[in-house]
């Protein structure tokens, strides 16, 4: 039993329920964010208790990949917002069966 | 001295996440993720990851998170339309979910033993020298993914320039 | 030297058709020309030094077999890619690319004005790979390709001029009249696979002729007289014999050198090529002989009587084809496999210059195909009208043309094979044959000229009548290379002796030379009879033809309506077929079963979708909680795993 897993698994529980509950597309952004984050303090642990270096490196991939994933995602918002004037993501739903 | 930091830190980000989620204000929220950001970097560096937690402070509490908020002031979404639920229920789903989620985990983790992991003697050496030594794995052994990283950022900045701009 | 080079032969008129197919569009006519008949003549030139390098040898190594490479290899079956060249693939080899360079040439001047002129000499050139492909095959299945080549190069050419409703349907008849041929031709294919285990010529009449415990010769009805007969059947359907000969006639709606060279002188005989290349089979088979024999000559007497009444000049020149190849078949039948090869290569001389002497008669009056409005050209298109004599008179059989030798030689042959009453027969057909001959000859040539007015007849271009001059040589020299024994020795026969070596003969019985230089002279006074009476009835009395149909009335008339075989076939077969698809097949099994389960299947699958559609809402925060549940849903997989 580790606690810092099981202080990743709430933060990722909390990231989760909170993109599912939040009606702000900004909002469930940072939600994704603590779910990485998470993520990240996992990768971590799990680094130190293995005594291997390679955990470190996946943290900073992952890092790298939030910041394109953050940069093209807002960017994704503000075409929605110029063209919907709405940041709800209910609102977008034209692909819907 | 560990276990106190963990607690008090691991408290405030803990605190910090539930704020993003709770905050009706999405600025609100985005400073609370930067405490938890934050928080964590401390965690990082509790557990003798001192080269994560500098790049989680510079690259993402200071950079991402900038981004964020020049995003929620150009956007003011403050007085977008009134937010509308089209899925109510959702909202007990997730809560139930998450519940029987974290129950199921917590009972997997219990088994979770790190004395009985197979320990690499001189894995992770002390301070500084991890970093030199994470330097080092970075440009030699994940050389590859290291750059595909860069052309990720590289097609990413691309993608945001062709999205963002304004249509003539 | 050529013998490694076979390849070429066939490959030079492929270059040549990918060439002018490909390009030809926009290539100027000039180098359409250059490279169409040039490809034909270079094949000529590679076939003559082939058979000059096959002369050079001993006779009885005149067999080479070259294998260039395994075509497929499944389990057990294997086929090569291999050519044989031997006398008799070299005679057909000559008679493909020779006749077949002289027609490229004909069809300069014949097409000149055409539309499509490239999209012609590419099908042209690609029938003559075919062929050459069907003629050098050294096995069962690279013939078939072959075979289906030339029956896809006929169907093009029929139908080259496809605006026209006449010619897309004639491509078609012949296509799908042909196609039931060809079921027969697969079928023994397979079925001599099966026996043999193989389907290299050599390699199973080898086995035919070396086991006669297992074939014996004078077996009843055995798997060789099936295998035979299915063979025939594809014959029948290539050959144009009865009860497949329907689609010739009409193949006429093609241009005049494709009739000439298709449907006169090499396609239509590739039924009896493959006859004879088979006949170490056919001989030890005697009930399929004898259904050859008898399809042949009822071939040759029903075309023949159908030729006097027709009154398109091709059509007569058609159903004179049917009868022709008839003879070749009654050969065959007969056992006289190298009288019917002779027969097929002097009938390709003169039933070429026949057509290619009609398409000048029509060309020379502006596209007139009917006989009843042509007469008197003798004097205005002299060379047509010479050469055309000629080759009537070698049809006809006159000492010393070349026809005389060829089917006089056939005749004797069924007497001698002790088939009195198919010798009786075919005296007949000979006297026929020269009666609706000589019948065109007269109509179109002699008496008052009855073309329309405005119509100036005039000579073809050196072009065609170059090719006329070439052909009327042939066809009156061309028989020489076949003297009967009673003039010396019969060298052609001599000549093929080594490709039918492994043919089952029986007991033939002597003859005097007198008694056959007697047959010869009969046949020859039955032709002048038939002549004689043509001369009576259409020149030397205005009139005598009406008078006789008159009189004859039901009898003309069933010979004008080709004895009403193609409304024989419309009812009794194409209406039923129609009927059955139209009523039973559409609106029951394909409405009712097919469309029922297809669109059964399709709304199943669209109930089920409107069920599943409810997921997909375009809402991402429920996606994500979709997602939540099935990771809960496999930690708790897990976890019951763990417990």
């Amino acid at each position: 039993m580790n606690p810092y897993l099981v202080l990743s698994l709430l933060l990722f529980l909390v990231g989760t329920t909170g993109f599912i509950v939040k009606k702000n597309v900004l909002a469930m952004f940072l939600c994704v964010e603590l779910m990485l984050n998470a993520a990240n303090l996992a990768f971590v642990a799990f680094a130190r208790d293995l005594g291997q270096l390679q955990g470190q490196i996946f943290v900073f991939l992952v890092m790298v990949v939030a910041a394109a994933e953050a940069a093209v995602g807002l960017a994704i918002m503000i075409v929605l917002y110029r063209r919907r004037q709405t940041l709800n993501p209910d609102d977008a739903d034209t692909m819907k069966g | 001295m560990e276990t106190l930091i963990f607690y008090l830190f691991g408290g405030i980000a803990l605190l910090a996440a539930v704020s993003v989620v709770a905050q009706k204000n999405v600025f609100y929220s985005a400073l609370s993720l930067i405490l938890c950001l934050g928080s964590v970097a401390v965690l990082f560096l509790a557990l003798e990851a001192p080269f994560i937690a500098a790049v989680q402070v510079i690259v993402y509490a200071g950079a991402i998170m900038v981004l964020f908020l020049f995003v929620i002031m150009i956007l003011d979404p403050f007085s977008a339309a009134a937010a509308r639920d089209k899925r109510k229920r959702l909202t007990c789903l997730a809560a139930a979910l998450g519940l029987v989620a974290l129950v199921v985990m917590f009972t997997l983790m219990r088994a979770y033993d790190p004395a009985a992991l197979p320990v690499v003697a001189g894995g992770i050496p002390a301070d500084a020298a991890s970093v030199s030594r994470l330097g080092q794995l970075l440009f030699t052994r994940f050389l590859v993914p290291f750059e595909a990283t860069s052309i990720l950022i590289l097609v990413a900045i691309m993608g945001v320039v062709v999205l963002a701009r304004k249509r003539s | 030297m050529m013998t490694e080079l076979l390849w070429l032969l066939p490959l030079v008129p492929l270059a040549g058709a990918a060439a002018t197919g490909l390009l030809g569009r926009r290539l100027p006519k000039r180098a359409v020309t250059l490279v169409a008949v040039g490809a034909s003549g270079a094949a000529f030139v590679l076939a003559l030094a082939a058979f000059m390098e096959l002369l050079s040898l001993a006779p009885g190594d005149r067999r080479i077999e070259r294998e260039f490479f395994t075509w497929i290899a499944a389990g057990d079956f294997t086929a090569q890619a291999s050519l044989l060249l031997d006398p008799l693939s070299a005679v057909m080899t000559l008679v493909v690319t020779g006749v077949g360079f002289i027609i490229h040439i004909y069809s300069i001047g014949y097409m000149r004005a055409e539309d499509g002129y490239y999209r012609f000499f590419a099908y042209m050139n690609l029938f003559l790979f075919s062929m050459l492909l069907l003629v050098l095959a050294g096995n069962f299945l690279l013939m078939f390709v072959g075979w289906e080549g030339v029956g896809l190069c006929s169907y093009l050419l029929i139908g080259y001029d496809f605006h026209r409703p006449a010619a897309a349907d004639a491509g078609k008849k012949a296509f799908v009249v042909n196609r039931i041929g060809d079921v027969g031709f697969i079928l023994g294919v397979l079925l001599v696979f099966l026996t043999f285990g193989d389907l290299g010529f050599g390699r199973v009449f080898g086995k035919i002729a070396s086991d006669p415990s297992r074939f014996p010769p004078e077996a009843g009805v055995g798997v060789l007289t099936s295998i035979a007969l299915l063979l025939f059947v594809g014959a029948t359907g290539k050959s144009a014999q009865i009860p497949l000969h329907v689609w010739l006639p009409d193949a006429m709606e093609g241009p005049t050198p494709v009739s000439a060279l298709i449907h006169a002188a090499t396609m239509v005989t590739a039924g009896v090529y493959m006859v004879v290349r088979c006949a170490p089979l056919f001989s030890r088979a005697p009930v399929a002989l004898d259904v050859v024999l008898v399809v042949g000559l009822a071939t040759a007497l029903m075309a023949a009587t159908i030729g006097l009444a027709q009154t398109d000049i091709k059509r007569v020149l058609a159903y004179s084809t049917v009868s022709q190849l008839g003879f070749m078949f009654m050969a065959a039948g007969a056992g006289a496999f190298s009288a019917g090869i002779f027969h097929l290569m002097t009938h390709a001389f003169f039933k070429a210059l026949l057509f290619l002497g009609a398409g000048s008669v029509i060309h020379a009056l502006s596209g007139e195909q009917d006989l009843r409005r042509m007469g008197g050209l003798r004097r205005r298109i002299p060379v047509t009208f010479w050469t055309m004599l000629v080759a009537a008179l070698a049809i006809s059989g006159i000492f010393p043309l070349a026809g005389f030798f060829s089917k006089d030689e056939i005749l004797w042959a069924a007497w001698a094979g002790g088939h009195p009453t198919v010798w009786i027969l075919g005296l007949l057909t000979a006297g026929l044959t020269a009666l609706y001959m000589f019948r065109l000859i007269y109509l179109a040539f002699f008496g008052e000229p009855r073309h329309a007015e405005g119509v100036h007849p005039h000579e073809s271009p050196r072009s065609m009548t170059g090719p006329l001059v070439a052909l009327a040589i042939l066809s009156a020299a061309g028989g020489f290379i076949g003297l009967p024994a009673w003039l010396g020795a019969n060298r052609f026969a001599r000549f093929l002796e080594p490709s039918l070596s492994l043919v089952h003969r029986g007991a033939v019985p002597h003859f005097s030379h007198a008694l056959e230089f007697a047959f010869a002279a009969l046949s020859v006074a039955v032709a002048l009879a038939g002549i004689f009476a043509a001369h009576r009835i259409y020149l030397a009395r205005p009139g005598g033809a009406g008078r006789i149909a008159a009189r004859w009335g039901a009898i003309h008339r069933l010979l004008r309506d080709r004895y009403r075989v193609d409304e024989f076939y419309d009812r009794a077969v194409v209406r039923p077929l129609l009927g059955l698809s139209e009523r039973t097949l559409w609106q029951r099994v394909d409405v009712g079963v097919i469309d029922r389960a297809v669109n059964g299947a399709g709304a199943s699958i669209l109930s089920l979708g409107g069920i599943l559609r409810g997921m997909q809402n375009g809402l991402i925060r429920s996606y994500a909680a979709w997602i939540l549940a099935g990771m809960a849903a496999v930690l708790l997989y897990l976890s019951l795993l763990r417990s």
